[in-house]
């Protein structure tokens, strides 16, 4: 299935592929730190540590999670087939990353109501970030592994998508996703809960590079050509910076965790994040169904997609610039001591 | 309990069931989101600090709803894809943009504004303050537009062609946006918005009425409430009407349904009152009828011949049972929210908008009856569109994704026992709030006596001072 790159074709359904890469990023990038904190919270004190770190998000949670829905919108909407494919393929994650975000997300007004369920709350925010990460860990898994298609949908069992290879995604993007949040941390707060992150952000910096260490070596025995993308020529003189700028992305990160800088763990963590989701790109792309369906075989026609891409174009900067308002108004540290 | 039903009859009770829990939520922010700017708007135009306190105690409860609304919500939009993937696979390239819209123009709008509405008065000061509370009113109503056009291309298709591997394609974006019962719809959905939350809010105000009917806080809102269902209610019977005159021409079938009229009356059909519809036989049992009342309704001539479900061919037929409860629950309900209207402009003109007990008894009863008619409303129109997802062209029974029955039946459970769970506690909150009297001195969102935390750490900003200088506003005076 190699679909000659012609000019024609590497129109709308490139432009959209990348517009959906951005979101899901886009999404990673902000939703991951928060759901990093739902997972590093059990390791926070009760009381005023939990309370900032919940403060450090309540803000901006919900705009987070939006580009989680425009992830899932825009593949019905550009890529209606592979959604098509892809979502019955992942029932069981997909269902239990819904319910993991519903818990996560009540949680944040729900411990304010009700200070005597507190603690049930505490777990639910937890439980529900945890959950919900290691379903779109095992997710992005099972979908790089492979789904079988039958026709125009998806022609394998409810549990295909349980697989060693899957659940070492789902535990990477556990510990990637509670990096992000301790950096987050880091950024977002003063003394002891700091130092906390600090510490937390070390050991899950070590984890994180042991993750995309071994993701990347399980990666080529999946098949689908996967290595011929990353070593053809010239494709080859791209690809290869990525390992390396991982490595120097990781001593970076180490030097500026042990310099205490505040700003620079939570940026680096986020270039580690990057350069993985390029990784994948070069291993997946033009597949969109891995191994199956190519970006242009699933695509809409000419007429969905350049009449979403009028509102992407539009709406896309503009929703950056007021969310980078948001998070501009809620800028700096979240003290434990502003409300005695 | 689960295993002899079919894994397409298990995905549509589980999407009947998470898109009715969702819709709850919307529809009470869609209208509270509007309330609040107008309390907000308001208060910055007369500064009374009776609309500050209304405006905070009100946004505490639009924050459970909001939250709940979101993470319900998103379910939806991938249950499309998980149970529905047929449907997507086919329609995706007409309604994928649609909702890619609605995300685009109205999710990021509300999300992004959400934030600073909630915990941002003392960083922004009020002026920014209330634009971002407009920005979240317009945002949930853009939402419904985008939603409510998706939904109703699914109802009255147009502007689009099919192609060679059977997917509706787009021919014509505005036709397909401004489908045939897209501006009914709109139009009853968003008044129905509207008067769920005047009807909620109508309630708490009388609920404390009741104990102190000199609340100034219950007093507002109370007035206000009363004022937008004199004012709405009977506008809603009227878009009421034309939407079913829409649908009669669009889905004639639908219509049959919800009069329970199995059989063509070529000479003037009858209004069913109640009756017990039953499909086997076809024919509504027990049925008490006004003779020829039905024709002057949709025809407005007493002896219009209209056709029946017999003219219709079996396996086209909506399941009436459900469609005629619903839509006589709808109705019923719009008529006493038409009484209540014009009992409390009675009150209003005598005087005694804050003392009439039975008045405000009569409102804390009709506290709930906008989500239950909102509700039976969906359920008429849904149900009703059945057996189609995308109505004449496309079969529910083939839009459904190729999954195993336990595999939905376990998703069908877990949405249950979640759902109930965790939006139980959510209503629980909501109606702990709304059973709190609204105080003089509403506390923030942000500092509340119960919550010591929320404010951790905000910068020091502009203060929000209650009391302005300038002339002085007696704190408990009656604004009204």
């Amino acid at each position: 299935m190699s679909p000659a790159f012609d000019l024609s074709a590497a129109d709308l359904a490139t432009i959209w592929a990348g517009l959906i890469a951005f979101a899901v990023f886009a999404y990673v990038v902000m939703d991951g730190f928060d759901l990093g904190i739902g997972i590093l919270f059990p390791t926070l004190k009760p009381g005023p540590e939990r309370d900032g770190a919940m403060n450090s998000v309540a803000p901006v949670w919900d705009g987070n999670e939006t580009w989680l829905v425009l992830g899932g919108g825009g593949l019905m909407a550009a890529f209606p087939l592979a959604y098509a494919i892809v979502l019955p393929a992942l029932y069981a994650p997909i269902i239990a990353m819904l319910l993991g975000l519903i818990f996560r997300g009540v949680a944040f007004e729900f411990r304010w109501r009700d200070p005597r369920h507190r603690a049930f709350w505490d777990l639910a925010f937890t439980a529900g970030s945890v959950v919900g990460t290691l379903a779109q860990g095992i997710t992005l898994g099972a979908l790089l592994q492979g789904v079988k298609v039958a026709g125009r949908g998806y022609g394998g069992g409810w549990w295909d998508w349980l697989t060693p290879f899957s659940l070492l995604t789902g535990a990477s993007l556990l510990v990637g996703y509670a990096l992000l949040g301790a950096t987050w941390l880091v950024m977002k707060t003063e003394g002891e809960t700091q130092a906390h992150a600090r510490r937390m952000a070390g050991r899950l910096g070590a984890g994180v590079v042991a993750c995309i260490a071994l993701v990347s070596a399980a990666t080529p025995f999946l098949g689908h050509r996967y290595v011929e993308h990353w070593f053809a020529m010239p494709n080859v003189l791209f690809t290869a910076q990525i390992p390396l700028l991982v490595a120097v992305g990781t001593g970076l990160f180490f030097y500026s965790l042990r310099k205490r800088h505040e700003r620079a763990p939570f940026l680096l963590a986020l270039g580690l994040f990057a350069l993985s989701f390029a990784g994948l790109g070069v291993s997946v792309f033009p597949d969109i169904v891995p191994g199956a369906v190519t970006i242009w075989q699933a695509a809409s026609p000419a007429a969905s997609q350049g009449f979403m891409l009028v509102g992407a174009a539009i709406m896309i900067p503009i929703i950056l610039t007021y969310t980078g308002y948001a998070y501009w108004v809620f800028r700096g540290k979240v003290g434990t001591d502003g409300y005695h | 309990m689960l295993d002899h039903l079919s894994a397409l009859t298990l995905a549509r009770m589980q999407f009947a069931f998470t898109v009715s829990f969702h819709f709850i939520f919307p529809a009470f922010s869609i209208g509270l989101a509007s309330y609040l700017a107008v309390l907000e708007g308001l208060w910055l135009a007369t500064r009374k600090p009776v609309f500050l306190n209304l405006f905070k105690y009100w946004l505490k409860i639009f924050a459970l709803a909001f939250a709940m609304g979101v993470v319900s919500g998103i379910t939806l939009s991938y249950q499309f894809g998980t149970n529905w993937s047929v449907f997507s696979d086919k329609a995706g390239p007409v309604i994928g943009p649609l909702m890619a819209y609605e995300v685009l123009t109205a999710f990021f709008l509300e999300a992004g504004f959400l934030g600073v509405m909630l915990f941002g008065m003392t960083r922004v000061g009020p002026k920014l303050h209330f634009v971002a509370t407009v920005a979240v009113a317009v945002g949930t109503f853009i939402s419904a537009f985008w939603i409510l056009s998706a939904n109703s291309w699914m109802q009255t298709p147009q502007g689009f062609a099919v192609n060679a591997a059977g997917q509706f394609v787009p021919a014509d974006w505005l036709a397909i946006i401004f489908n045939p019962s897209f501006p009914y719809r709109l139009t009853h959905t968003v008044l129905a918005a509207y008067l769920t939350t005047a009807l909620a809010v109508g309630a708490v105000g009388a609920f404390h009425l009741l104990k102190d009917k000199t609340n100034p806080g219950a007093r507002v809102m109370f007035n206000m409430a009363m004022g937008m269902v004199a004012a709405t209610a009977p506008i809603q019977i009227l878009a009421g009407d034309q939407h079913g005159l829409n649908t009669l021409e669009h889905q004639p079938a639908k219509v049959m349904a919800m009069e329970g009229h199995y059989h063509s009356h070529p000479d003037g059909a009858p209004l069913v009152l109640f009756g017990l519809p039953d499909q086997q036989a076809g024919k509504v049992r027990a049925a008490v009828e006004i003779p020829k009342a039905s024709s002057l309704i949709l025809k407005h001539d007493l002896n219009a011949p209209l056709k029946g479900l017999d003219s219709v061919p079996r396996a086209d037929w909506p399941y009436v049972p459900i469609v005629f409860w619903s839509f006589r629950t709808m109705v019923g309900l719009g008529l006493l929210m038409l009484l209540l209207g014009l009992v409390s402009l009675a009150a209003r003109l005598r005087g005694g908008l804050y003392a009439w007990r039975p008045l405000h008894r009569f409102a804390v009863a009709m506290g709930p009856a906008g989500f239950v008619a909102v509700l039976a409303g969906w359920v008429t129109t849904e149900v009703g569109r059945q057996p189609y997802t995308v109505y004449g062209l496309l079969r529910t029974a083939h839009s459904a994704a190729p999954l195993d029955a336990p595999a939905v039946a376990a998703s069908l459970l877990a949405f249950v026992v979640v759902y109930f769970t965790v939006f139980t506690a959510g209503a629980g909150y909501i109606l702990v709030l709304m059973r709190k009297a609204p105080a003089t001195l509403e506390p923030e969102l942000e500092s509340a006596a119960d919550q010591p935390i929320r404010t951790a750490g905000l910068m020091p900003g502009p203060a929000i001072d209650p009391h302005p200088p300038g002339p002085k506003s007696p704190v408990a005076g009656d604004p009204s």
